[in-house]
């Protein structure tokens, strides 16, 4: 059986792009069979995270309409072979997306792949509940900062009514928290909510911790998820979350501030 | 400078406001989440009878419908001025 997996958020600009791209390179990683679908018609990303954006011919949307077979519009990764990309439409407008037809290309992908990872647009309106209605679990990114918060217990109650799942008296969207561009040294200042502020708040399992991180930014530029950048704290971070995702259990890190020297502690800096 | 800091008086830390605030709210949120459509009418008519009698603002008024098993209670709170 497949998984359908949303990476969603509500408020934008969070890093749900950034989190589908590496969650989904490091699922293929470990061997997983995994497709990411960009459901942010109009303003499609996905694929230049990717580094395939020159390589896209049919989208999404051609798919629905019956102008392009799944297999025509789908991009295989040139790094891991177990990964596969479905781009977003760039010009069409939103209702080119309808439930019956996002159905049907879920359950033709369902028969080739183990994960099926939605990147939802921003907001609660039609193109989020569309990333959102079909999945068995979602990763609800959010930023340590009130708006982020907020929006994500909104799009918790979106999960919880609106979902297919819901609707269908099914069990519940299994719900995971990723926080992501967190800095445990405005953390540690006061200056940031902590993890268990966010978890405490948010009531849902927490299942990665992303710091901020110069690394995501340097990945994005080379259009590398930033898991292949094993060094960096973030592409550690997401490996992490991966196996969590997995099952495995694995302490959280990067959680506390880099220790700086005495001089800097008594002058700032 | 930290160490001007130290001798400051203490502020609450801007995250703990944070958070109260978000608590606040969320709650408020999802109280209303499952609430039917009619609660925003009955919060304006209540306001309208309470102004009646007293002028308060909007937000000295909080109507949440809270579900206790197999019924609804709902809860006023007014703050009325001194
Ligand atoms: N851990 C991080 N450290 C530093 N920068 C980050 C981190 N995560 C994301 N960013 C940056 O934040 C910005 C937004 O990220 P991203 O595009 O992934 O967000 P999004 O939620 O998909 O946005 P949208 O809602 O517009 O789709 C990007 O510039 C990205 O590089
Ligand atoms: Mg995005």
């Amino acid at each position: 059986m497949a998984k359908i997996v949303v990476i969603t958020s509500g408020k934008g600009g969070v890093g749900k792009t950034t989190s589908s791209a590496a969650i989904s390179m490091g699922l293929a990683l470990r061997g997983h069979k995994t497709v990411v679908i960009d459901f942010d018609i109009g303003l499609r990303n996905l694929d230049i995270i990717m580094n395939c954006e020159r390589r896209v011919v049919f989208d999404f949307v051609n798919v629905i309409q019956g102008d392009a077979t799944l297999n025509q519009a789908l991009i295989k990764d040139k790094r891991c072979d177990n990964l596969h990309i479905l781009p977003a439409s760039q010009t069409r407008d939103k209702e080119a997306l309808t439930k019956e037809g996002v159905k049907k290309i879920l359950d033709d992908l369902a028969e080739q792949f183990e994960y099926i990872i939605c990147d939802s647009p921003a907001g609660i309106e039609q193109g989020a509940q569309m990333a959102l209605y079909y999945a068995d679990e979602a990763v609800v990114v959010t930023n340590p900062e009130v708006s982020s918060v907020r929006d994500s217990d909104r799009i918790l109650g979106i999960l919880q009514s609106k979902s297919h799942r819901a609707e269908n008296g099914q069990p519940p969207v299994r719900e995971h928290l990723l926080v992501t561009r967190f800095d445990p040294t405005r953390v540690a200042r006061g200056d940031m909510l902590n993890i268990e502020d966010i978890e405490d708040i948010l009531a849902i399992p927490l299942l990665g911790v992303i710091p901020e991180s110069q690394s995501v930014l340097n990945a994005s530029n080379k259009g590398m998820p930033v898991v292949l950048d094993e060094k960096s704290d973030a592409g550690q971070a997401y490996l992490d979350t991966v196996a969590r995702f997995l099952g495995e259990d694995k302490p959280h890190r990067f959680l506390e501030a880099q220790r700086r020297g005495f001089l800097k502690r008594v002058f700032g800096g | 400078m930290a160490l001007f800091n130290w001798f400051k008086d203490k502020e609450p830390r801007s995250a703990d406001v944070a958070k109260e605030r978000l608590k606040v709210i969320v709650a408020h949120e999802r109280s209303q989440r499952n609430a039917p459509d009619y609660l925003p009418a009955l919060q304006q008519d209540i306001m309208a009878v309470i102004r009646k009698y007293v002028e308060i603002d909007q937000d000295q008024l909080q109507v949440d419908l809270n579900e206790e098993g197999n019924y609804s209670v709902l809860e006023v709170n007014v703050n009325l001025p001194k």
